[in-house]
């Protein structure tokens, strides 16, 4: 039995000041109970669990960079409880008992739950579909090509007809290979300067359009990946108010930094979409705050140190992001408590269908919950994720994870 | 100063300061023993990721000039095919013992990196589409020996600018140095946002031919993807070729210059390469008297000669 003491507990009714029991693996009551185990939230936020609807965690096939216990090491550092995990490993999750495997490696590391996202093509390549009704059958709800677009229309069409029937949801990537080839940062000022070809916002923008229009037909749950550009904004605005069933997200990094930290031509600023200008920066942040953008979403890409000791247009795209996105999110922009689990936890539990995640806290919800410190400043350096590649790394920061439960036991804890 | 990374380090007295020892270093490069001692005992070594012939050896006679030891890596022979990454090579070569690596490499800020990993002096010989500090130096050596000064020069810069460091840095150089320069190509090799270059820009080349004290042609660059972005090859030359109809159109006293290599027929004409108002054989000997200057500039400091 676990008792947190003076919390800010957010429940259903909104945040409410008090002590919480948890036994076995539900919240037993919103009181001091007979713990064996107590945590001092000294008036920290207590919430559901953080999900991310966007984590690389590599395995199978990429070891080296992150596996499945490492990556949900991580994840529980942060905060998290559950992690949707990206499709784009080797071989890619295009068949049930690939997406089989990838949750029972969860299982088996038990610090979060791992809901495995399945690929929409076959091996991502763009050519014939994946084994849709497999992978919904392993449990699969979210279907992304992630690293790629679907560059194919056609094909998308099939895909977005066929998960429309079954309720999956497609999530995009968008960048079409076009107009984004051979970019390895924002095609902007500080590109042309440098000599380095860009990446328009337009390869996001023009895919995004283009999807939407298959959306209208279709009438398929659309899930716009890592939105980086205020032209992206403005077309998800559009399509909500016109109804579309569409949802986006935006990562910590593109919260917090625009393309001129490219000018250090560090690694650990490289990712896809990439950093753009500070007029996106503030496009995304107010899309975030004003609910245009649903949820943030990590796009958790680790590479090993050796990776990234290379020249800046050699360098693998992505940055990690599990154990930095919940004081990132905070230092970027201004939330109340409720708009910050909205955000981190509850949406992002209801567009990925995971049932027992991203519920208020109440009496017989399950224990997955977190307790955060929203006022602590602290400065990252070394992560649990088996890499380090992090943009914020010696950025100081607002917000701490001081502890974190998943499934009535306690995954992560501050040493105090 | 350490290193030489990009013209974007130097202000128009630090040129100038360079220019100067050149100008010096110049005159060495007449004498009958075209050498001095100034760099004896130390040891320079050339790291060319990217292969190149009159760079290299531009360095390496200037190197040897001002009596220094040299070192030599090309990745054809070298660990780098057996996988060995950039940061290990430059790592092995610096424990060797080494004082000054001169690194040319396809990737954009290629030996910034290797400059935050070693503890010797780095010169930038060409990274990517960035930059090629040594090129601008030499250009405007080659241009301030002509002309005296740059002030007030008119200089149009032709081709693909987009993908070419050449550019950049005499960019940087030129208008730095006081000249006002125009850059000429279709707008598939501009760079993107242009307008925030202290350049003008125009698609014409004829129209600006008459008022031009030099005119600087750059390769077509094929391997770098200047290809895809022409509509064809002949249809680049007719527009912005320079070849003898458009060379006659040029003042009196306007030079021209290319970078080299040259593709002769594409970006100019034989005849207009090989006519004594071209500079580029005077380009390729002033790039030893300037890279003479940048060793010496960054090993001895502001030592006596």
């Amino acid at each position: 039995m676990i008792t947190i003491h003076d919390a800010l507990i957010l429940t259903p009714d909104g945040p409410v000041p008090g002590d919480l029991t948890v036994e076995g693996d539900r919240i037993a009551a919103l009181a001091t109970g007979n713990a064996d185990t107590h945590i001092d939230a000294r008036g920290g936020w207590v919430g559901p669990g953080l999900v991310d609807l966007h984590t690389h965690l590599r395995e199978p096939g990429f070891e080296w960079k992150e596996d499945i216990r490492s990556g949900s090491r991580a994840g529980s550092v942060g905060g998290y409880t559950a992690l949707v995990a990206m499709p784009n490993t080797s071989p890619a999750i295009d068949a049930g008992h690939l997406a089989r495997f990838v949750t029972d490696r969860g299982r088996e590391a038990g610090l979060l739950e791992v809901m495995p996202a399945g690929a929409i093509t076959m091996g991502r390549e763009n050519q014939a579909l994946a084994h849709l009704d497999e992978l919904f059958a392993a449990g699969v709800r979210v279907f992304t090509d992630d690293g790629d677009g679907v560059a194919d229309a056609g094909l998308l069409r099939h895909a977005m007809e066929y998960l429309a029937e079954r309720g999956g949801v497609v999530a995009q990537h968008a960048e079409d290979p076009g107009l984004g080839r051979g970019g390895h940062m924002h095609e902007g000022l500080v590109s042309s300067r440098l000599g380095i070809r860009g990446l328009p916002s337009l390869a996001e923008e023009t895919m995004i359009a283009r999807d939407l229009a298959l959306v209208r037909l279709t009438g398929v749950r659309y899930h716009a990946q890592h939105v980086s550009s205020a032209g992206s904004v403005e077309l998800i605005d559009e399509a909500k108010r016109a109804g579309l069933p569409v949802t986006a997200e935006v990562t910590p990094h593109h919260l917090n930094f625009d393309h001129s930290r490219v000018e250090s031509m560090e690694p650990c600023f490289k990712m896809y979409p990439p950093l753009r200008t500070a007029e996106d920066v503030a496009a995304v942040g107010g899309a975030l705050a004003a609910g245009i953008i649903d949820v943030v979403a990590t796009d958790h890409a680790p590479h090993a140190e050796h990776e990234c000791e290379v020249p800046f247009e050699e360098a693998p795209r992505g940055v990690i992001g599990l154990e930095t996105a919940a004081a990132a999110v905070l230092t970027a922009i201004e939330l109340s408590a409720i708009g910050f689990f909205q955000k981190m936890s509850v949406i992002p539990a209801s567009i990925a269908g995971l049932a027992s995640q991203g519920q208020w806290i109440e009496e017989g919800a399950p224990a997955n919950l977190m307790v955060f410190d929203p006022e602590a400043v602290w400065v990252p350096e070394r992560f649990a994720s088996k890499s380090q590649n992090s943009p914020f790394r010696g950025i100081k920061l607002k917000g701490k994870v001081m502890a974190t439960i998943f499934a009535g036991r306690i995954t992560h804890q501050v040493s105090s | 100063m350490k290193h030489l990374l990009s013209m974007s380090d130097l202000d128009r007295a630090a040129i100038e300061e360079l220019l100067d020892l050149a100008d010096h270093f110049a005159e060495v490069l007449d004498r009958d023993i075209p050498k001095v001692p100034a760099m004896r005992g130390a040891t320079v070594a050339t790291l060319f990721f990217e292969t190149s012939t009159r760079t290299r050896l531009s360095f390496e006679k200037a190197a040897k000039a001002l009596s220094a030891d040299l070192l030599n890596f090309t990745p054809s022979t070298s660990s780098l095919s057996k996988g060995e990454s950039l940061k290990d090579t430059v790592l092995t070569v610096q424990a060797m013992g080494v004082d000054l690596m001169v690194v040319r490499h396809g990737a954009v800020g290629a030996p910034a990196r290797v400059a935050s990993w070693v503890d010797c002096s780095v010169v930038n010989a060409g990274d990517g589409a960035h930059q090629h500090p040594t090129q601008a130096l030499l250009d405007a050596l080659t241009i301030r020996r002509r002309f005296g000064k740059l002030d007030g020069l008119r200089i149009a810069i032709v081709g693909d600018i987009r993908n070419s460091r050449v550019a950049r840095s005499n960019i940087d150089a030129f208008t730095t140095l006081g000249a006002s320069v125009t850059l000429v190509a279709p707008p598939t090799l501009l760079p993107f946002h242009v307008d925030s270059y202290p350049v003008a820009t125009t698609a014409d080349l004829d129209s600006i031919l008459g008022d031009l004290d030099v005119v600087y042609m750059l390769r077509v660059q094929l391997e770098r993807g200047s290809g895809p972005v022409l509509p064809s090859l002949p249809e680049y030359v007719s527009r912005f070729g320079l070849d003898r109809r458009r060379f006659l159109q040029l003042g009196k006293e306007a030079v021209v210059m290319h970078p080299g290599p040259m593709n002769r027929g594409i970006e100019i004409a034989p005849d207009v390469a090989d006519d004594p108002r071209s500079l580029i054989t005077d380009q390729v000997s002033n790039g030893v008297a300037t890279r003479m200057a940048v060793l010496f500039r960054l090993l001895k400091g502001k030592g006596q000669l």
